[in-house]
């Protein structure tokens, strides 16, 4: 394949292509239900509108696509984030809510930090069972995916737990610089993540496991660290997600919390274009992709549809972005296009 | 008459040497775990040992064993669905919809079991046409049920059509016990899938893919057919525990069954079939839906225990499964 040279041809064959038109199209829709729909207005020194909304919402499924995203690339998967979220929050609010200054700023860091560590050590424990044991990752994580909220529901004693903590909530409604802080957050992780994985040989190791762990391993990659790392990561990531989303309650309903967050996330990571059969992961993509999905949960209830019904639509991007990367969908295409039914069978794109 | 050399084994030697072939040890496990549930249950607490315990075992889980046939026809073949948990919620939405909207119970009924079974339809031809993967493709089958739940109501709509009503109350007593014709069915379901994968061409094909699904294709047994029609299957089977738990709960709500796919997929696993497909038996996916069932029942007889703790003993048990699976096949590769 001849390199690309131009612009034009360098823009038409990125990746990042498709992910940022679909997020366009979404946004152009919601600008003809609803001229004023992009309006950032300035008010008490904070950024206000639809659009700040969207990245403040996207937050949480941003932090767990991005655990999430690595994982993939292992060619894993992991169902527990949900539940390890619904843990997170259970664990920092039953800790607030038992120190003895409910309010104070250490409080709600102490809490947090115990919450995170808890969660690492959680996605250890998946990254075990995949690593060391061998099983297979969609069966490891369905066990904490399983078990997870009862656990949660342990810790609260199957109350909904209700916090009272000012630099808590911050966390989720806080505005660092004009911006949501829970975004900043999110793009804080993200970022650090890229850098850690694009500007070190890490992300290189995480693909060349993807593609193959025993290859990988041979040629002395230690493919078994590395698995049991993006668990780990994984897992910290649910946590803060977890965090977030309590925060913006201030409460925490062991049932509901982060339910379905585990979908989201993996819709986010493969409309970002990452394969779910892992080798290549792109952090950017998975940006977008939760981008894309705090837009449309934000562009169903403008254009008038109950919000509920947003499942609907997921469902079809789902399937379109998944015929969209399959080989069979895109040799059909091709053949159509091109008129030569020689290339149809598994000419892989 | 030669003198027999041989010595014949006594009825007895034969009992005590007797082991039973290792394909069914999952089941017995299985088993062995559930009479020593309901036996730890019968010392511990007074009435549990009634029969009518077990009876009841049946009629309150017969849309989970019924969701676990469907399940295992589809993990056998090294498949997940995912979609099950929606499509019973959509299936109790539709069933009390069309009932609320005055339409013959019957036509309501074939309304919900086609639905379910289209949806199947559909998931099978995207994984095995487009080589979509199974968890994805039925993940889209999940929001797509359960989007289509909403769109037909986001309230609760209650069920009170008389026909309706009256089935789900109408008992078969046997003796001075009884049994709703909810778990009758379900049996029925579990005996017709165990015939179709034991004694049928297509059922040996399912043990087939599972096993390996490229020598399946080159032995040039029904591949694609079979594929999609494990999900067709399910579906269908969605669809039809779907109309059970209607009859058990007597509304359609878009909020039913949350989470009852992980339910479904742990009684699968809990019976002894293999996540990675091949080796299973749907008997164990009934066996695994009562243990379940046995364990919610120690812990209401219990009283002290929140409802919780279900689903905690639920991830131990599955956690166990697994990684004695994982052993057990390791030395059998």
């Amino acid at each position: 394949m001849p390199e690309p040279t131009s612009l034009v041809q360098r823009v038409l064959r990125h990746q990042l292509l498709w992910p940022v038109l679909a997020l366009f199209v979404l946004l152009l829709v919601n600008v003809v239900a609803k001229p004023s729909f992009l309006d950032v207005r300035m008010q008490d020194g904070h950024l206000y509108g639809n659009l700040i909304d969207i990245v403040r919402n996207s937050a949480p499924v941003m932090l767990v696509a991005l655990g999430m995203t690595l994982v993939i690339a292992t060619r894993g998967i992991d169902l527990s984030v949900g539940a390890i979220a619904a843990i997170a929050a259970a664990v920092a609010c039953t800790r607030i809510i038992g120190a003895g200054d409910e309010a104070a700023l250490r409080t709600a860091v102490m809490a947090m930090t115990y919450a995170v560590v808890v969660c690492i050590v959680l996605g250890a424990w998946n990254g075990l069972l995949v690593s060391v044991l061998g099983i297979q990752p969609i069966i490891a994580t369905l066990i904490l995916m399983v078990a997870g909220r009862g656990i949660s529901m342990a810790i609260t004693d199957g109350q909904i737990t209700t916090v009272n903590n000012p630099w808590f909530s911050d966390l989720a409604s806080g505005f660092v610089l004009t911006l949501p802080l829970a975004f900043l957050v999110a793009v804080g992780m993200v970022l650090f993540t890229a850098l850690l994985t694009r500007r070190t040989a890490l992300g290189m190791l995480i693909e060349a496991v993807g593609i193959n762990p025993e290859a990988s391993r041979l040629a002395g990659v230690r493919a078994r660290t590395i698995i049991w790392t993006v668990y780990a990561f994984s897992g910290l990531c649910a946590g803060l997600a977890g965090l977030v989303i309590a925060a913006n309650t201030n409460s925490v309903n062991a049932n509901s919390l982060g339910l379905w967050i585990e979908l989201d996330a993996i819709l986010a990571v493969v409309i970002g274009g990452t394969s779910l059969m892992g080798g290549r992961f792109s952090l950017a993509g998975t940006f977008v992709g939760a981008l894309f999905i705090a837009t449309l949960a934000r562009t169903i209830p403008n254009i008038g549809i109950p919000s509920e019904v947003n499942y609907l639509f997921k469902a079809v991007v789902v399937i379109a972005v998944c015929l969209l990367q399959s080989p069979k969908a895109r040799a059909l295409l091709r053949v159509r296009r091109s008129g030569t039914p020689t290339l149809a069978n598994g000419a892989p794109a | 008459m030669s003198a027999v050399t041989v010595p014949t084994a006594s009825a007895w030697d034969r009992v005590r040497t007797y082991r039973p072939p290792n394909r069914y040890l999952p089941i017995l496990a299985t088993a062995a775990l559930f009479v020593g549930l309901f036996g730890v249950g019968g010392i511990r607490y007074d009435g549990l040992t009634d029969p009518q315990v077990l009876l009841s075992l049946l009629i309150d889980n017969a849309f989970l064993i019924v969701l676990g046939v469907g399940m295992t026809f589809v993990i056998l073949t090294g498949g997940i669905d995912l979609s099950v948990g929606s499509v019973v919620a959509l299936s109790t939405m539709i069933a009390a919809k069309t009932l609320d909207m005055g339409w013959s119970p019957y036509l309501s009924i074939v309304a919900v079991l086609a639905t379910g079974t289209l949806l199947g339809l559909l998931m099978g031809l995207l994984i095995h046409y487009f080589d979509i993967q199974p968890f994805i493709a039925t993940l889209a089958g999940l929001f797509l049920a359960r989007g289509l739940t909403y769109l037909i109501s986001v309230e609760s709509i209650s069920i009170k059509d008389p026909t309706v009503t009256d089935l789900a109350f109408r008992t078969v007593h046997l003796g001075d016990y009884y049994v709703r014709w909810t778990a009758i069915i379900a049996l029925a379901t579990v005996a017709i899938a165990a015939y179709v994968l034991a004694r049928t061409r297509f059922g040996r094909t399912v043990y087939a893919i599972g096993g390996n699904e490229a020598s399946a294709m080159l032995m040039g047994l029904r591949v694609a057919f079979t594929k999609v029609g494990v999900y067709v299957i399910s579906g269908f089977c969605a669809a039809l525990a779907g109309l059970l738990f209607s009859l058990y709960i007597l509304s359609g709500n878009s909020l039913h069954a949350i989470g009852m796919e992980l339910d479904a997929i742990a009684a699968v696993v809990i019976g002894g079939t293999l996540l990675t497909g091949g080796r299973g038996y749907v008997v164990g996916s009934l066996l695994g839906v009562l243990v379940l069932g046995i364990i919610k029942t120690l812990i209401s007889f219990d009283g002290t225990l929140s409802s919780y703790w279900i689903r905690i003993i639920t991830g131990v048990l599955l956690l166990a499964f697994v990684v004695v699976q994982r052993f057990a096949t390791r030395r059998r590769p």
